[in-house]
């Protein structure tokens, strides 16, 4: 295949960026969208010039590290995926493809495509956790939990923590990612204990890193590549509602 | 030289454990306060070390290469972590755990280290479960077990496709919490360059900062690294991008101890390579194996046939297809461990029946199972696998059989550590996939979640307070100090040279060069004149690495391809060891295949006589031979035998 792409490129966090044209050939439909870019790389590094700056690591789906606006939609034109697991067969012959970084307050670019999310590491730090430290555990199956909760906590812990969620809204709010977590740790047994004071820290928390307000477009489920549902934001507001009446 | 003492404890095999842990040395809470501690690796090693560390009262400095702590490779396990719960009372124990550990290690690792680790797989569940691991449940509300390869029971415990994740989130979770009570200090994206020693004692590292490029000094009472596997020195393997053997490695040339280098796993289902410009290849879940059926056809003309697109697997009829596994190892079948079910793909291929375009490939088929079980069952024990195998290969599983072919997996080798997980470098620790110690030479399933856990929540923990015991009066010192200086001055001259060599190729072209010699000739099958070739290739290669290798950017930015080739030249030495310890080794046993030591039936055929030992390499100095010292391991409590999977 051949292709143009038109990429982000921006030295670091405090000189503005731009968008760049790159004419690209003989790309296999096989190959991954990353191993195109990696492709790109060495043909940029063949010339002497800076390789395109892109975070990755597993190249599966599954550490949540690849992100990037592909065609203006986080992880590209595929559903349930991540950048990572996008392959060049969805594209067409021919076709200039634009490739950007998340866009959000809460997330500034770093370098090129790559942006820095520790915000996310900092709402989990605040409370996203059980307290519990090791050595204290009774035998795991002291207490039975309902195998429909346990595969619902299962479907929000699914969540990578990509950030396309947030680089979905417009608003650029973290609500989907938080619901998850709240979820998961609420829909059990042993995270039920904290649930309504993990659901208000994390809220308030969400709101002084700088994420937007939630507005209930539903952009965020529409981009997780995990397919994380709305249906968990609804739980964290009731989560949240109780905490702040109790 | 270098002495080897494994510490073992006295006394009775199930006794070894609760003995030492009640005569060991402990740190009070006050002087806990007083030490810092340094942990390398966010992963399932490091996050539960660096979190129990924490809990207990020490200050811990945390580490990772990633911009998250969340996202070690740890987090790309699907299959699951076995324990010896025994909840489906199908007759497993802490022994019959122990014991196939040590069966399917092919009796290279150490008894004390591999009963102590059964001990403890019963508490690593518990654990999880009260952190909010969601495990795969039953109706009744107990947890799920499914069945892995090498064992007769089912000891696997699972998150659906997504083990790894859960576990890590668990552990990241546990780590979190104690960074916001400042018992943890995080540093992502800062990687390790290079191990501090004073007075012959680890005393912290040099780490770069990733983003600004950075070298910075942290100094610490006692280094632990959970820096993971190398199988990335092969290139293609199913290790993430950035996995590396750096820190270990380095350490290696600060006089810790290399353990059996050779030893690395290969799994056998893997998709397919299919072309040059790969980066990676990826697993599909050993647990697969529970339910499909792997097979090629039985008549070399239909496998060429297939290959050429003429007819496709559904085109055979039941007669024409060879249930391989099945044929040769009846008891086990399609569960027969991961050294075996490779080697037995790569001897079907080479012999002219496999499938897929290039032939390198075999069939894993769920056509019997969907039948018998329904797809919706097969859907929610594999879908995430099934869906991810669809994105890559773009062919549906449910209706056309898997092609999957072997790949590296997993690094049995790693640190040489002694049964309290030191390194021959006092105060230097190492756990998980990045020590040598619990998985000889050969590796379960489910068993690598199991042994970093039960390192980095319950023994490291312990084990290192025996150490510490004595350093209750060594005062926080400051990295001002000449060894520091010297340290960062070795690797900014390093980093320096790399950036001045301004060649013409790039790290990237040196990297599959390296992995196709590997693969050659230090992979699934060895021998003496491939092994003594790939000694050659390599030297050769890592002349040209220096004479021509080309970093664009800057030295002091972040510059991902600087990062590379400080990974590179570590996995350019590594690979070299790694062929002399496999020339070394005259004997087939695990993961390592020689083609020369085979029974007549194609089977692995150790030399109990000659090589019964861990080889502990040490390095002597650049350009120098290294010197391997053996750790004779004795067998007290099973009796050494031939593997019989059949
Ligand atoms: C695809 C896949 C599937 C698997 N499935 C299973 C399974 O089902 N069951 C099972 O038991 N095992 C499985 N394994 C094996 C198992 O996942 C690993 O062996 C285990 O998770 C390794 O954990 P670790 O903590 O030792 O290392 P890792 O999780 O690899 O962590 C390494 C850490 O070290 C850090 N690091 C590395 N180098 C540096 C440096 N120089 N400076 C700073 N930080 C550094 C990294 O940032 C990371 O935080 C699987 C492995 C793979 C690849
Ligand atoms: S909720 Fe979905 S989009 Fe958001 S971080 Fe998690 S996986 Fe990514
Ligand atoms: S690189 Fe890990 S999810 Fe894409």
């Amino acid at each position: 295949m051949d292709l143009k792409l038109k990429i982000w490129r921006q030295k670091n966090a405090s000189e503005r960026g731009r968008f760049v044209n790159y004419k690209i050939s003989n790309i296999s439909p096989d190959s991954s969208f990353l191993e195109m870019l990696d492709v790109l790389n060495e043909e940029l590094i063949s010339f002497g010039e800076e390789p395109v700056v892109f975070d990755h690591d597993c190249r599966e789906g599954i550490c949540g590290t690849c992100g990037m606006y592909i065609n203006g939609r986080p992880h590209g034109p595929d559903e349930l995926i991540t950048a990572c697991q996008l392959h060049m067969r969805k594209f067409r012959d021919g076709e200039t493809i634009v490739i950007e970084p998340w866009r959000a307050r809460a997330f500034p670019v770093i370098k090129d495509l790559m942006v820095d999310r520790s915000a996310f590491d900092e709402l989990m730090q605040d409370s996203g956790y059980v307290s519990v430290n090791t050595g204290n555990a009774p035998d795991a199956n002291t207490i039975p939990v309902q195998k429909e909760q346990a595969d619902l906590s299962m479907d929000a812990a699914t969540c990578i923590g990509c950030g396309a969620c947030v680089a979905a809204c417009k608003n650029a709010s973290a609500m989907l990612f938080v619901s998850a977590k709240v979820s998961h740790l609420a829909l059990l047994p042993q995270g039920r204990v904290e649930a309504k004071k993990r659901a208000a820290l994390m809220v308030a928390k969400m709101d002084a890193l700088g994420f937007g307000n939630c507005t209930n477009t539903g952009a965020c489920e529409a981009e997780c590549p995990k397919g994380i549902k709305l249906t968990n934001i609804a739980r964290l507001n009731r989560e949240y509602y109780k905490a702040s009446i109790f | 030289m270098t002495k080897l003492d494994s510490k073992i404890p006295e006394g009775p095999l199930d006794k070894k454990w609760s003995n030492y842990k009640a005569n060991q040395n402990l740190v009070n809470p006050a002087n806990k306060r007083k030490l810092d501690i340094i942990v390398v690796g966010t992963g399932l090693a490091g996050a539960s070390a660096a979190a129990s560390l924490a809990e207990m009262g020490f200050k811990v400095k945390s580490f990772c290469y990633q911009d998250s702590p969340r996202r070690a490779h740890s987090i790309a396990a699907q299959g699951g972590i076995n324990a010896a719960k025994n909840y489906p009372n199908d007759g497993d124990s802490v022994y019959r755990l122990f014991y196939d550990t040590i069966k399917g290690g092919d009796y290279r690792s150490r008894e004390a280290n591999v009963y102590r680790l059964a001990e403890v797989s019963n508490q690593i569940i518990d654990q999880c479960v009260a952190q909010g691991v969601p495990f795969a449940r039953e109706y009744g509300g107990t947890l799920a077990n499914r069945s892995f390869g090498g064992a007769l029971v089912s000891r696997t415990f699972y998150a659906r496709g997504q083990t790894g994740q859960q576990l890590l989130l668990g552990a990241y979770q546990a780590q979190s919490r104690q960074i916001k009570q400042g018992n943890i200090e995080m540093y992502p994206r800062m990687e390790m360059m290079n191990l501090v020693i004073i007075d012959g004692k680890a005393r912290g590292i040099i780490a770069r900062d990733v983003i600004t490029g950075e070298l910075k000094r942290f100094s610490a009472h006692s280094v632990v690294l959970a820096t993971g596997g190398y199988g990335n020195v092969f290139f293609l393997s199913t290790m993430a991008m950035g996995s590396n053997v750096s820190a270990a490695w380095q350490s290696y040339k600060k006089g810790a101890a290399f353990g059996n280098p050779c030893f690395v796993q290969i799994h056998p289902t893997c998709i397919p390579v299919h072309g040059e410009y790969q980066s990676k290849l990826t697993l599909m879940s050993e647990s697969l194996r529970n339910d499909g059926r792997i097979w090629v056809p039985k008549h070399k003309e239909d496998a060429e046939r297939i290959r050429k697109g003429e007819i496709t697997a559904g085109d055979l009829p039941e007669e024409g297809r060879d249930y391989y596994l099945e044929r040769r190892y009846p008891a086990f079948g399609n569960l027969v461990p991961r050294d075996v079910a490779s080697r037995a793909a790569k001897e079907r291929c080479d012999a002219g029946f496999g499938v897929g375009n290039t032939g390198l490939a075999v069939y894993l088929d769920f056509k019997d199972s969907i039948e018998r079980l329904g797809k919706d069952t097969i859907e929610a024990k594999y879908g995430n696998l099934f869906q991810m195998y669809e994105k890559i290969t773009d062919e549906n599983p449910y209706e056309t059989p898997m092609m999957i072919y072997p790949a590296i997996h997993y690094a049995m080798g790693g640190l040489w550590v002694d049964y309290e997980l030191q390194t021959t470098i006092p105060g230097l620790f190492a756990t998980g996939e990045a020590n040598f110690s619990d998985h000889g030479a050969n590796r379960l399933g489910a068993s690598a979640l199991m042994q970093g856990l039960a390192d980095g929540y319950f023994v490291l923990p312990y084990t290192i307070q025996n150490y510490l015991a004595h350093e209750i009066n060594t005062p926080r010192f400051s990295t001002d100090t000449p060894e520091f200086d010297a340290a960062e001055k070795e690797t900014s001259e390093q980093l320096i040279s790399l950036m001045n060599i301004k060649g013409t190729k790039s790290v990237d072209t040196f990297h599959k060069k390296l992995g196709k010699i590997m693969w050659e000739y230090v992979g699934m099958a060895r021998n003496m004149e491939g092994l003594k070739t790939a000694i050659e290739e390599i030297r050769e290669l890592r002349k040209d690495f220096y004479a021509n290798l080309r970093i664009p950017g800057e030295l002091n930015d972040l510059n991902p391809e600087l990062q590379k080739a400080t990974r590179l030249a570590d996995f350019l030495e590594l690979g070299e060891l790694m062929a002399m310890d496999a020339l070394n080794r005259e004997e087939s046993c695990g993961g390592h295949f020689r083609e020369e030591y085979q029974t007549g039936e194609g089977e692995a055929l150790r030399d109990d006589k000659q090589y019964n030992y861990v080889a502990a390499w040490t390095f002597s100095g650049e350009g120098k031979a290294p010197e391997m010292i053996r750790e004779a391991l004795v067998f007290e409590e099973i009796e050494v035998k031939q593997r019989n999977y059949k």
